[in-house]
């Protein structure tokens, strides 16, 4: 057998210098003479969309609906009437409890980047009217992974609200348990559970809004323990990632598993919400559980 | 004798260790077993049910391990679905009812990851168990005996007291997956244990755990009497200390116990 057939010229040139006759002609289509972020590419189905457009639909996709990400400081934006609300513990970070090696020049070097101190902002503000508590979680920062300053400030804006008996709404988009703060991260999950079960004892509502991804420690503590829990389309819920139960089973996840739409078929979402519905949706909720015993028909 | 975490993961994992079933047979008497969530089915991973200790009725529940390939097989590795957590919540809501303390027994990889577990609500099954034994008006002590794996240990470890074994290991996931996510190689496991701090001295020192039940040299399969002599000791002392307390007063003990974790 011949060691290296490509050294035949005719092997190596037939396909790759191939012109296919519809390009003749449009040699710039692929890369078109834009500046940049003008136009944005559909990451799901690979529509280029004019970014002013894609923000005024709320960062989705107008042919496939794909939800873009969005950093809390938008979702804040979007949500509050007239964007107008109080932020809490903004410069709230984690002490590194383990030490953990590289952990601390990181976190510095991801803050830097992200504008953000850690993963979530929470703050009070309106939504049509009703004044509510709000957390959200930022994917952007150590994939939205909740360590402590996530669970302190989580905690904190449940004890406020339940000192002002106020409603919770949180957003939740994380990849699970921050690993470097090991255990400490792993309490989170009970210190937040609690707070929200004081909460919940004293009678408030408590909204849970499920966005891409929602998986790991966050699922297993307060992304589940809303009295009502609405899921933006397509978004991934989860305990385990696909990754690794496609590992520990060894075989291929079936299409659509652990998205939205799957969950709510399963009864562990009440409702998915399109994100140009989400302020009414929640500004109605909210509007429903503020009767106190004292209005008539 | 200096045993590093590498070694306390693999001590932690030996099949000759006392499992859940050990315990509850040779601390309590008459442990009628309790079957089922009264949902979905009856998860073999976690046995639970009431027993006395003396003559104080008590809750037990305890995530199994096997003692060889087939009993593993049965047990799932002491891996639960959700079926399990909430029948284990079932039997805590039962405690609280007729005012019986619970005791809990965790030695679990972790929660199980599979296609059932997902469409059950594994997240969610953990979570409510979470949330709802932060208010159970009744103590509750749990000890990790020997592996205690990310969320899945957790969901039976929000307690008023929390032991370990010497050489039990408590930590947010395996080193395994640790690894695979940190250093995208599970082969470094080992590196991992490291700097995880998931021994039972670590835990000590940060305030986590409330002691260490000491074990013989060489592990606790050495001498399963003493182990679990200790174990009854520590969980008499602590039950008497603990059904002593006005529950207003223990709840709120239990809330700043996660609650200062920080």
């Amino acid at each position: 057998m011949n060691k290296n057939p490509f050294k035949f010229k005719k092997y190596a040139t037939s396909q790759i210098y191939r012109v296919r006759p519809k390009d003749i002609g449009r040699p710039d289509e692929e890369k078109p003479n834009v500046p940049e972020g003008i136009m944005t590419k559909c990451p799901n189905c690979k529509k280029i969309i004019y970014t002013k457009l894609l923000l005024k639909n709320f960062k989705q996709c107008d042919e496939c609906g794909y939800n873009f990400k969005i950093s809390a400081n938008e979702r804040f934006a979007m949500l509050l009437d007239d964007g107008d609300w109080l932020e809490y513990d903004k410069q709230l970070t984690t002490k590194d409890p383990l030490n953990f090696p590289g952990y601390a020049d990181k976190l510095v070097k991801t803050q830097s980047q992200t504008g953000l101190v850690d993963g979530l902002v929470t703050g009070k503000g309106k939504i049509e009217g009703s004044a509510v508590m709000l957390g959200v979680m930022d994917a952007a920062f150590f994939m939205g992974s909740m360590g402590t300053a996530i669970g302190e400030k989580l905690t904190r804006l449940f004890e406020r609200a339940t000192e002002e008996r106020l409603p919770v709404i949180v957003f939740t988009a994380s990849g699970g348990a921050r690993m470097q703060e090991g255990i400490f991260s792993l309490m989170q999950m009970a210190k937040v559970s609690g707070a929200v079960a004081k909460h919940s004892e004293a009678g408030l509502l408590y909204i849970t809004v499920l966005t891409d991804p929602t998986t790991g420690g966050v699922t297993a503590s307060f992304a589940m323990l809303g009295d009502i829990i609405l899921a933006e389309p397509g978004a991934l819920i989860g305990f385990a990632g696909p990754r690794v139960i496609e590992q520990t089973i060894g075989q291929k996840l079936p299409e659509g598993f652990q998205r939205a739409e799957f969950l709510l078929e399963h009864g562990f979402v009440d409702k998915i919400v399109p994100r140009e519905q989400l302020k009414h949706t929640l500004g109605t909720l909210l509007k429903m559980h503020s009767y106190c015993g004292e209005n008539q028909i | 004798m200096d045993i590093t975490p590498w070694e306390k993961v693999k001590l932690a994992r030996m099949p000759l260790r006392p499992t859940g079933l050990d315990y509850i047979n040779q601390i309590f008497e008459n442990f009628i077993e309790l079957h089922g969530d009264r949902r979905f089915s009856d998860d073999k991973a976690i046995v639970g049910g009431i027993a006395f200790l003396g003559e104080l009725p008590v809750t037990v529940i305890a995530q199994q391990k096997g003692r060889n390939t087939k009993e593993n097989i049965a047990r799932n590795f002491a891996m639960p679905h959700p079926e399990g957590y909430r029948k284990a919540l079932r039997l805590m809501k039962q405690a609280e009812k007729f005012h019986r303390p619970i005791l809990c027994f965790i030695d679990t990889p972790g929660a199980f990851c599979g296609i059932g577990a997902e469409e059950r609500g594994q997240g969610e099954a953990i979570a409510t168990n979470l949330a709802h034994m932060m208010l159970l008006k009744t103590p509750i002590i749990s000890f990790v005996i020997s592996e205690g794996g990310s969320g899945g240990a957790l969901a039976l470890g929000v307690a008023d007291r929390i032991y370990m074994l010497e050489h039990a290991v408590y930590s947010i996931l395996s080193p395994e997956g640790f690894a695979s996510i940190l250093y995208k190689d599970a082969s470094k496991a080992e590196q991992a244990a490291h700097h995880m701090k998931l021994t039972s001295k670590d835990l000590l020192e940060y305030e986590i755990i409330d002691g260490i039940i000491p074990e013989p040299v060489g592990g606790a399969h050495n001498d399963k009497e003493m182990v679990i002599k200790n174990v009854k000791g520590i969980l008499e002392e602590e039950l008497k200390n603990l059904l002593t307390q006005p529950i207003d007063q223990l709840l709120e003990k239990r809330y700043q116990k996660y609650r200062k974790i920080f």
